[in-house]
């Protein structure tokens, strides 16, 4: 019986330690390939430079643009999300009858179940038309129709984590607004929102890092030029979608050319990496604590 | 339970032999067919590679993908019997087919010719020479040539959106190497995309989009863009069949090539290759995107 016991303990100790072995080993390759890139490109030269053009005769290797395209992607999304997610927490946990929220709120989150090579589409197929017959001028590839439906795709992400939050509060605080004579609004916006904004906080950051890592919607409508620009009407590349291109070309292994996507992994990796932390440390730091 | 077991055990076997002895009784020609050389023309070879398995299910026919100049290295050493190429076989591979006694045989086989693409909505664009091409895809321009007025004077002061082939593509060493020269390469600011769809459907919904791909890529969407003419100095020529085959829309077109080992021509199953190629050329050629030649060329190069 003991032996039993032991057996399955170590069992769980593997499972664990196969999680965590997986991403020691990831970061190991991501950094060990990058080092033999930056030891023949500087790391100056690929934070200053604005071109980015590794696979073509004239070379540069900044990867500005890259970055660019990838924050004004997700720049957009969260434009979207955030008042949008926000506000269904809002209504969710605040107004709407308990009933009407048990239904609503497992269909939101649907969305976040859709494949995102069918979000790629829909942005493609269906958002940049309808954009163009407002804005003639935008390229069928572009940030903005890609950006939209990445907002789109994150909502459940903020919108369903931010009700947590929000539902989290005490019943206390609310019920002393009330008897306070505040209205529902000013009880919602001026004593839920900011008892819970730790948690609302933290979950547009978790909506951000994987807006960021997002790779089909923006590979398939967002274009593959790298560009540095703030302008979301013309063709972006941005980090992941780069990646995919030379994944699908046929760089030999080995090459400079082909070290460059770990080196634009690891950039990516680093941005994920602060924001998560970032929303850790928010969690632990600024959670209200009324208990 | 059993007999059944048995029974269909019997009935498989059964059916075994019967097939065996089917396979024997016409006369399938057997051996190996070793081919390498260029990307451009890997889709056709294989192609009637394919369609050569139907009728030969015996002969094993390998098509590889090294390059032009990889498949010549290979043909010279006479490691392959038939080397695919996207150009004239050069001197200094000839002299080195010539020092192993190589005697060979250049058959063409189809052309291949590249489309400058525009959006339809595009009213400026009427054509383009090789300079302006020139201009608009050297290296040189990265970063710098970046608007429509800046190729011709009175074209509108407006970004252009360039998209083409990667670099993996064999249509994308063609392009550079006929308008930006030998070696140089093209920008790399641009669209690079392998899957001609992503270039189609970028064009198609860019009224400041340009590019260039295959020309029978462009046929299969006609109704999404606009084919722009190239004046290479003797005037405007818009590709068609006729002027990509009679070789006036230079320099954007160009015959592609099979070489074939002459001593290994003696091997029947080559020799039975060889003709289904010329004889099917034609139809195949078409069907992955290529062009074919006059069907006289054909016959010509049959009689060789």
């Amino acid at each position: 019986m003991k032996n039993k016991e032991y057996f399955i303990e170590l069992l769980l100790k593997f499972s664990a330690l196969i999680t965590i072995l997986t991403t020691i080993s990831i970061l190991w390759v991501l950094l060990s390939e990058s080092f033999s890139f930056f030891k023949e490109v500087s790391l100056i030269e690929f934070f200053t430079d604005t071109q980015w053009t590794p696979l073509f005769a004239n070379k540069h290797f900044g990867i500005l643009p890259l970055i660019s395209g990838t924050l004004l992607t997700t720049l957009v999304a969260i434009l979207v999300a955030l008042p949008v997610g926000i506000t269904i927490a809002i209504y969710l946990s605040q107004y709407a009858p308990k009933r009407f929220k048990q239904v609503i709120k497992p269909l939101l989150e649907v969305l976040a179940a859709v494949p995102t090579v069918v979000y790629g589409f829909f942005a493609l197929m269906v958002v940049t038309p309808f954009l163009q017959n407002i804005i003639p001028s935008m390229s069928g590839f572009n940030s903005l129709s890609a950006g939209i439906v990445m907002g789109i795709m994150i909502i459940p992400f903020i919108s369903s984590l931010s009700e947590d939050a929000l539902s989290a509060v005490p019943k206390s605080l609310k019920e002393a607004s009330y008897a306070m004579g505040a209205t529902r609004f000013q009880t919602s916006f001026k004593v839920m929102v900011p008892a819970a904004s730790s948690g609302i906080i933290v979950s547009v950051i978790l909506a951000f890092s994987r807006a960021i890592g997002e790779t089909m919607i923006v590979a398939i409508a967002a274009g593959q030029q790298p560009r540095l620009t703030l302008n979301p009407l013309v063709p972006v590349e941005t980090i992941t979608a780069y990646i995919v291109q030379v994944c699908l070309g046929d760089v030999p292994h080995g090459s400079l050319e082909y070290k460059t996507i770990f080196a634009a992994g690891i950039t990516l990796f680093v941005f994920t990496f602060i924001l998560n932390n970032i929303s850790f440390w928010i969690r632990k730091r600024f959670r209200e604590q009324y208990e | 339970m059993k007999n059944l077991y048995i029974l269909a055990m019997i009935l498989i076997l059964a059916s075994c032999s019967e097939s065996k002895v089917e396979k024997n009784s016409t006369n399938y020609l057997s051996g190996d067919i070793k081919i390498d050389g260029s990307s451009t023309v890997y889709p056709i070879t294989e192609a009637i590679a394919e369609e050569f398995r139907k009728i030969q299910p015996k002969v094993r026919v390998t098509v590889g993908v090294s390059g032009t100049g990889g498949g010549f290295k290979k043909f010279s050493r006479g490691d392959i019997d038939i080397s695919d190429a996207s150009r004239p076989i050069k001197e200094k591979e000839a002299l080195a087919c010539d020092e192993n006694n190589i005697d060979y045989l250049e058959l063409s086989v189809a052309y291949d010719g590249l489309a400058v693409i525009v959006n339809p909505e595009n009213y400026w664009v009427d054509y383009f020479t090789v300079e302006e091409l020139s201009k608009i895809w050297h290296p040189d321009a990265q970063d710098k040539i970046l608007f429509w007025d800046q190729v011709r004077e009175g074209w509108p002061h407006e970004e252009m959106h360039l998209f083409g082939p990667g670099t993996a593509s064999g249509t994308y060493d063609y392009f550079s190497e006929a308008i930006c020269g030998k070696k140089v390469g093209t920008r790399g600011d641009f669209t690079a995309s392998e899957d001609d769809h992503v270039l189609v459907q970028g064009i198609s919904t860019d009224k400041f989009g340009l590019g260039f791909f295959g020309l029978a890529y462009y046929e299969e969407n006609k109704e999404k863009l606009k084919l722009v003419g190239v004046d290479n100095g003797n005037g405007i020529v818009q590709p068609t069949l006729e002027t990509v085959s009679n070789g006036s829309y230079a320099p954007l077109s160009r015959p592609i090539f099979i070489y074939v080992n002459n001593s290994v021509k003696e091997r029947e199953e080559v020799n039975e290759f060889v003709s289904f190629y010329i004889n099917n050329a034609s139809k195949l050629v078409q069907d992955v995107g290529y062009i074919p030649l006059p069907s006289s060329e054909y016959e010509k190069q049959f009689v060789k």
